[in-house]
């Protein structure tokens, strides 16, 4: 039985691979290291994200590649998607940084650990071509999540938070195994190729499917926090810590992104006409959920927990339309891509926007305070107005005033459910995104019009305030070049799909 | 009646004869002994079957780490087995029933044609050990996942330390060079008071 045993091809794995060695080689050198700081893992594991940016870079080729018996799957959407991955978990780190230390029970090197290993969760998530690796990647980010909201101990809040974010999201996984092992049952694969072979030949019983589609869906859709599965968002955005908040806001959602599109796109595309409507429902009650209850919010990172669930629901309009596309008047592969890529394009302009605008609360946050009442933004103009105009930008790129970055995202969606002719979906994402627009843009009143509260200068680092510039610069600059990212998106999708 | 046949025998009826006592013995640390017989026999039965992986497994990981954890906390716990076994009658009939009801679904499970294996799948070719193809295929077509596993496993273990360990704080630990150059001015307060008259 082991005559016919092939070594897999390891090179489109080799980020994973330099990953998991590195977070072991950081894990046992913690040990070690004596700096209260812990300078040298914070080096170290910021190192290990370029150098696998880099590896992604160099190996990638932009053809299709499966390996580890076809469970692993290595295509443009993956290196893309991975790509920003690593950049975001880079700049998530920097910007928690100063706030981790300040916390004691977090100032650990654990913290690096697990959010390498949050990452490697990711990147499996983002290839997986199987249902055994995609529960395995998300079983194992959402583990390393649990662990560092629960890390701030002292906190009765950030306690809470951990626990509610970890019973719903072990129900939550319940739910996709279950629907997983039904649509297994179905078909008799788990391999998602396999898989859109076999109901491509039809003859699987479709109530079993359409059964474990349900719970495949409802289990999706706890993943990316949309309405009704949305309860745990806020609560965790708000109980976590600041730092780990931003990692939970940000680069999840590129690894959520990535196992919609190959489970249901790729994988149980045959049923489009099914989850089609279902993601339809998601999509329109987020909108009105999450616009309309961030009005009533006094915390900002509340605030922002229901922008983020609005956030997905738009996203998913994008994901919806590219099925309509394909259904009305036969296939049209052309309208199709063009609506994967508005919503992945959508993805990373909100994972941008978000990682500043958690960031310019962290810039804030300093020992003991932790600035995430939008009290405290009262007055930041006459304070420091440079970084009054970067939470500007942010707040209006995410109310989507042109022209900025997420004017174009929501635009070119919209563009997308126009042209599939779904009319009354465009009318009402535009109805709920105008009633978004007053919540982001009170932020930007309370900043300029009103007086300070809080008259401390701002002790960010230096390295703190140069990233959140550029980033806030980049949504203006990729407002202005929206093109950029769309043909990356358009490149990566068009030969994934 | 043939050797095998009557091993199975034999093995079987040490199998009901420990049950019983699990639930029988008055003595917790002998109920739990009889448990480790019990998961041992069931073992042996497994071997008989051809399915050397499982019994193996259980074993290692019911005998060799579940029972001892559990007896250890039998042995720590002062149970009062008298004060358990108060109302043993009153709740007899509910016992019986929900037991009757197990060993019914069982029997529609088993008995149902969709659950019979066929006779030609049931014989297993001589040579074949499922130890050896279990171990095969976790290290060649499920090298992946097999990996993975392990990672989340160590997520586990490492958030389990960051999350419980407090450091050596609330030991009796003293550190002796501290304890060398502590001075006297450290441990004594002189206060300047104004005398006071009865």
């Amino acid at each position: 039985m082991f005559e016919n045993f092939v070594v897999p091809n390891l090179l489109p794995a080799l980020p994973e691979l330099f990953l998991t060695t590195m977070a072991l080689v950081i894990l046992m050198l913690d040990l070690v290291v004596k700096s209260p700081r812990r300078t040298p893992i914070f080096v170290l594991t910021q190192a290990t994200l370029v150098v696998c940016a880099l590896i992604q870079l160099v190996t990638s080729t932009g053809e299709v590649a499966f390996t580890f018996s076809n469970m692993f799957v290595d295509d443009l959407m993956a290196d893309v998607l991975k790509f920003f991955l690593y950049a975001t978990v880079i700049v998530v780190l920097f910007y928690s940084r100063g706030y981790v230390l300040d916390r004691e029970p977090m100032a650990k090197g654990e913290f690096y650990v697990l959010a390498l290993f949050a990452t490697l969760g990711m990147m499996v998530m983002i290839s997986a071509n199987h249902f055994l690796t995609l529960y395995l990647g998300l079983e194992l980010l959402s583990l390393s999540l649990y662990a560092m909201v629960a890390m701030n101990r002292d906190s009765v809040v950030s306690t809470e938070a951990a626990m509610k974010y970890f019973v719903l999201g072990a129900l939550a996984s319940g739910m996709l195994l279950y629907g997983m092992s039904m649509i297994y049952g179905a078909t008799g694969t788990l391999e998602i190729t396999e898989l859109t072979m076999r109901l491509a030949s039809g003859g699987a019983n479709k109530s079993v499917l359409i059964f474990g589609l349900v719970f495949l869906v409802a289990g999706l859709a706890f993943k990316l926090g949309v309405v009704p599965f949305h309860m745990w968002i806020p609560d965790v955005y708000h109980g976590a810590p600041t730092g780990v908040t931003l990692f939970i806001g940000s680069a999840p959602k590129l690894a959520a992104f990535a196992i919609v599109m190959r489970l249901l796109v790729s994988g149980l595309w045959t049923l489009a006409a099914d989850w089609q409507n279902m993601l339809m429902i998601l999509a329109v009650l987020s909108m009105a959920v999450g616009n309309l209850a961030a009005i009533a919010q006094t915390n900002l990172k509340r605030m922002l927990a229901y922008s983020a669930i609005s956030h997905m629901g738009f996203m998913l309009l994008g994901i919806v339309t590219g099925v309509v596309a394909r259904k009305s008047g036969g296939p049209d592969p052309v309208l199709a891509l063009n609506a994967y890529s508005s919503a992945m394009f959508y993805v990373l302009a909100y994972v941008m926007m978000t990682a500043c605008a958690f960031g310019m609360i962290l810039l804030l946050a300093r020992a003991g305070f932790e600035a995430d009442e939008l009290e405290d933004f009262k007055g930041l103009n006459k304070r420091s107005p440079w970084f009054a105009g970067m939470m500007l930008i942010v707040m209006f790129s995410m109310a989507g005033i042109p022209f900025f970055i997420g004017f174009f995202a929501k635009f070119s969606v919209l563009q997308a459910v126009v042209i599939s002719g779904q009319y009354w979906l465009a009318i009402v994402a535009v109805i709920f995104s105008l009633i978004g627009a007053f919540y982001y843009l009170r932020v930007v009143k309370i900043m300029y019009f009103d007086a300070p509260v809080d008259t401390t200068p701002i002790a960010a680092p230096l390295d703190m305030r140069v990233l959140v510039s550029a980033n806030g610069l980049a949504i203006a600059l990729f407002g202005i070049f929206p093109q950029w990212l769309m043909s990356i998106c358009a490149a990566a999708l068009k030969n994934s799909l | 009646m043939d050797i095998p046949t009557l091993t199975f025998f034999a093995f079987a009826a040490v199998l009901i004869f420990a049950s019983m006592r699990v639930i029988t013995a008055r003595n917790p640390v002998h109920a739990a002994l009889h448990l480790i017989l019990a998961f041992f026999t069931c073992g042996a039965i497994w071997a008989l079957l051809q399915a050397e992986f499982l019994a193996i497994a259980i074993i290692l990981v019911y005998v060799g780490a579940v029972m001892v954890l559990f007896l250890f906390v039998v042995m720590m716990l002062d149970i009062n087995m008298d004060r358990i076994r108060q109302g043993f009658w009153k709740h007899l009939p509910l016992g019986v029933v929900i037991g009757l009801l197990m060993v019914l679904e069982m029997g529609m499970v088993l008995g149902s044609r969709y659950f019979q294996v066929p006779a030609a799948d049931a014989i297993e070719p001589a040579n074949v050990s499922n130890v050896k193809t279990l171990g095969a295929l976790m290290f060649s077509d499920y090298v992946y996942p097999f990996e993975l596993a392990s990672i989340v496993l160590l997520v586990g273990m490492i958030a389990a330390i960051v999350l419980t360990h407090r450091g050596p704080k609330n030991t009796k630990y003293i550190n002796p060079s501290k304890q060398i150059a502590v001075k006297a001015q450290d441990r004594v307060r002189v206060l300047q008071m104004p005398v006071e008259k009865e």
